[in-house]
């Protein structure tokens, strides 16, 4: 009975801790303002929707990628399926929590689309230093 | 665990660690998250100690198993004093450091009296299984001590990415061992779940080395952002 009763709430608190890391990630990401690069390629002027996410993610695998960036969007990812599952799951039953976790794929789409931006700016980079050899 | 998959994780978890050690150095925040490092510094010490008496004497033998459960009682402790350290940068502008090192001494002293009783009556292997003891309730006490420390860092809207991303990655490892451990007590049969644990050894390091890596110290983050359901 006891191992169970921890097992629930560590589970719970796991939960939740990913949860806040996974908005922490994505809170780091949020003051960024979008290039005209990155807003001719996606078609986002200003943020992006749920939507936009599996499109987002398409154009990152195009782009080389940047050291510090892959932890990041594939903990972002995970969170990004979990909210599908919760939104396919409540979508009927609980409006309310319906309309949380699309705010929250919202924020996921943004997430990828700043990094998209950082991805192109890097890629810009690495084509100038190869121009100067 | 194979023995090609049980080397492949050990050498990841290592090479993360001194990865961690080597970026908080070239970022210049050695000092400033000294204990961070000692924790990951004794874990690769730790690792190497346990190699050699495996090498040395064997998976059965005595001298392994003072040499496992002892180093994991010194890596819990100090894993102990990382957070404590956590505590003290948050804490930090409200002066109360002395009350906080009092504090985390008690609360060490008071869970190391309660593993003592434990073990007390057992006549073998006393000094082991207190020191197993010790470790594992360590770590109900992390898990607790992490999650009142997320809540500070809500309360008190703390900005600083780094140190919040700090605490985060910390309580996903603690629940996340916490949730591994009650699942082999309560006797899975799957040998996934002996997998999880070396795995979780290797995501702290890796957490907190891309966060040491992206984020500078004045690198800062809205709080309000961080909660799921706005307040």
């Amino acid at each position: 009975m006891m191992p169970a009763l921890i097992f629930v709430i560590s589970l719970a608190t796991l939960l939740m801790f990913f949860v806040s890391y996974c908005r922490s990630l994505m809170a780091s990401s949020s003051r960024h303002t979008l290039s005209k690069e990155v807003r001719d390629v996606t078609g986002i002027q200003a943020s992006a929707s749920a939507g936009d996410f599996a499109r987002v993610m398409q154009l990152l695998s195009l782009c080389p990628e940047r050291p510090d960036d892959r932890t990041g969007l594939q903990a972002v990812e995970v969170y990004y399926a979990i909210l599908g599952m919760l939104n396919k799951l409540t979508a009927r039953m609980v409006p309310s929590l319906h309309l949380w976790a699309e705010q929250e794929r919202a924020g996921c789409a943004n997430f990828a689309v700043v990094l998209l931006d950082r991805r192109i700016a890097f890629s810009r980079e690495i084509l100038a230093q190869q121009g100067e050899f | 665990m194979s023995g090609s998959a049980a080397s492949i994780v050990w050498y990841s978890g290592t090479a993360l660690e001194l990865a961690f050690v080597v970026c908080s150095i070239a970022r210049k925040s050695f000092t400033r998250y000294f204990f961070l490092n000692l924790y990951f510094l004794l874990t690769v010490g730790s690792s190497l100690a346990r190699q050699f008496t495996l090498e040395r004497f064997g998976l059965t033998s005595d001298q392994y198993r003072y040499a496992y459960f002892y180093t994991d009682a010194l890596l819990t402790l100090a894993l102990y004093v990382a957070l404590i350290s956590l505590y003290s940068h948050v804490f930090g502008e409200l002066r109360v450091g002395k009350y906080l090192r009092v504090t985390a001494v008690m609360l060490l002293l008071g869970t190391a009296l309660f593993s003592y009783s434990v073990v007390a009556q057992s006549t073998d292997r006393l000094s082991t299984k207190f020191a197993y003891e010790l470790s594992q309730n360590l770590y109900f006490v992390g898990l607790v001590l992490t999650y009142v420390l997320w809540g500070a860092v809500l309360k008190l809207r703390e900005t600083r990415t780094r140190l919040v991303q700090f605490v985060l990655s910390l309580g996903l490892y603690f629940s996340a061992y916490a949730a591994t451990y009650a699942l082999l007590n309560m006797g899975s049969k799957y040998s996934a779940v002996y997998l999880i644990g070396p795995l979780l050894g290797c995501f702290l390091p890796l957490s907190w080395t891309f966060t040491m890596w992206r984020h500078t110290d004045d690198t800062r983050l809205v709080p309000a952002q961080l909660v799921a359901v706005p307040r």
